[in-house]
């Protein structure tokens, strides 16, 4: 069963919206003590990262989300709190991933928001794009992004520079874009992640 | 790295959207529906689905419902489609303030869309972009022709303001819309193509994504406007609806005119 952190960052109508037509069972984590109950957990996030990342270290889960074992997928500023530092509100973040989360520069070619449906290049091979084709689109709506790392970089996206659309790191996943509203390849994600 | 760049990630990849506009009222749709496996084509949740099947990337809902139990009934439609569908969808109609567009977030609307609101009281953009994020604040804009301007108009084209429409986009861009839906209400229902003259110019001035409406007849039509005015995305009701234009074969003639689609 899926545990969703809940932090009161953003609605999650459509995320479990889209777990319910999947017909995944999935409960929510308000406490450290909710946690035992899941065997994998979800962040969600939508807004801004410093204010998210304020919010989540009200609810004192941060040191056993930093400890956790088992599969974890962070989605959009879900993800980016995995990284060690946004420049939205200049914030420290969970720091399980050293990438940092920078703004897309302003330019005359490439629109601020990253808005629409974007071809996500699959780096390595993992089995949370098991099913899906290499350079498939998903729904992507954000300002920031994350850096591109050989390391961490699961799948990348161009958009007007190369950037991480998916970080992997032992447990911890994460997806830029919204696999909730990503058609049939963001149910097959989701689908693929409560296998993993 | 830079020659690995060029070589191992797409040099392109952001597709442009094609957006059915689906008008409600009291819940049900209006326009007239002709697809043929529709078991209640006046249901907006079934037809959303079918053309999210057929691979739309987005919808528009348009609410024209006049009674006072308007946010009852979008709220509910809204639910309902979060529910059902896998792609983004906008609402529009009826948002006058923060409390009407938090309850439609909380129901699942990924983006609202305001107009004469926005107009009447522009602050409302602001508010609303600092309340949920720009990504969430489409701000549409009914334009209209008048001795060689182009003026913005409300309600549905029939009252003129005082705004000059390519200075009204840029006072929305700056107050925090995060997209701009233009339609033409010159070219609305005329299917003879969208104004693609008004929309390079508008979509050159902003940085933030256009959606196109008002025109579209057939499928060169959407070639023409991305090629000539490289929008971000083309929303039709019609020729939708009434099967003239098949969203898969739409995106195979995209497709064959080097159109970025998904």
């Amino acid at each position: 069963m899926i545990g969703i952190i809940r932090y009161g960052a953003g609605n999650i109508f459509s995320l479990t919206s889209a777990l319910d037509r999947l017909g995944f069972a999935y409960g929510m984590v308000h406490t450290e003590e909710d946690l035992a109950q899941y065997d994998r957990y979800i962040i969600p996030g939508v807004g801004h990262a410093g204010a998210a990342m304020s919010k989540l270290e009200q609810t004192g889960l941060v040191p056993a989300i930093k400890a956790l074992q088992k599969p974890t997928l962070g989605i959009c500023v879900g993800m980016q709190l995995m990284t060690a530092y946004s420049e939205e509100g200049d914030a420290n973040l969970l720091h399980i991933f050293p990438n940092k989360t920078l703004r897309f520069k302003d330019s005359e070619h490439y629109k601020v928001p990253h808005t629409g449906w974007n071809r996500v290049h699959q780096d390595k091979q993992n089995p949370l794009f098991k099913d899906i084709p290499d350079d498939a689109h998903f729904y992507f709506v954000h300002s920031y992004y994350i850096e591109y790392n050989e390391l961490y970089t699961l799948a990348s996206t161009n958009y007007s520079l190369p950037y991480s659309a998916s970080i992997w790191h032992n447990n911890f996943y994460g997806v830029q874009f919204h696999p909730e509203k990503s058609g049939v390849y963001g149910e097959t994600l989701l689908a693929n992640f409560s296998k993993i | 790295m830079e020659q690995l760049h060029n070589t191992t990630f797409p040099t392109s990849g952001l597709a442009k959207r094609i957006v059915p506009c689906l008008d409600v009222k009291d819940g049900r749709t209006v326009k007239g529906v002709n697809f043929v496996d529709l078991r209640d084509a006046g249901d907006p949740v079934e037809l959303a689905w079918n053309y999210s099947q057929q691979g739309a990337d987005e919808l528009v809902f348009l609410d024209i419902t006049a009674t006072h139990e308007r946010r009852k009934t979008m709220v509910e439609l809204v639910k309902s489609v979060a529910r059902q569908i896998n792609i983004p969808f906008t609402i529009g109609g009826g948002i006058n303030e923060i409390a009407d567009a938090d309850a439609l977030l909380n129901a699942g609307a990924d983006k609202i869309s305001i107009n004469s609101a926005a107009v009447r009281n522009p602050k409302l953009i602001d508010e609303l972009a600092k309340a949920f994020g720009v990504q969430f604040v489409i701000v549409a804009v009914d334009t209209r022709h008048i001795d060689d301007r182009n003026i913005v108009h409300l309600n549905g084209g029939r009252i003129a303001t005082e705004l000059e429409t390519l200075s009204w986009i840029k006072e929305a861009e700056s107050r925090g819309a995060g997209e701009i839906l233009l339609t033409s209400m010159d070219h609305d229902g005329t299917k003879a193509g969208f104004d693609n003259t008004l929309l390079k110019t508008v979509n050159n001035a902003v940085h933030i994504p256009v959606i196109a409406s008002g025109g579209a007849g057939s499928m060169q039509h959407f070639v023409d406007v991305f090629e000539q005015t490289n929008v971000d995305a083309a929303l039709a009701a019609s020729v939708f609806h009434y099967g003239e234009i098949l969203i898969p074969d739409l995106k195979d003639v995209l497709r064959a005119n080097k159109i970025e689609v998904r």
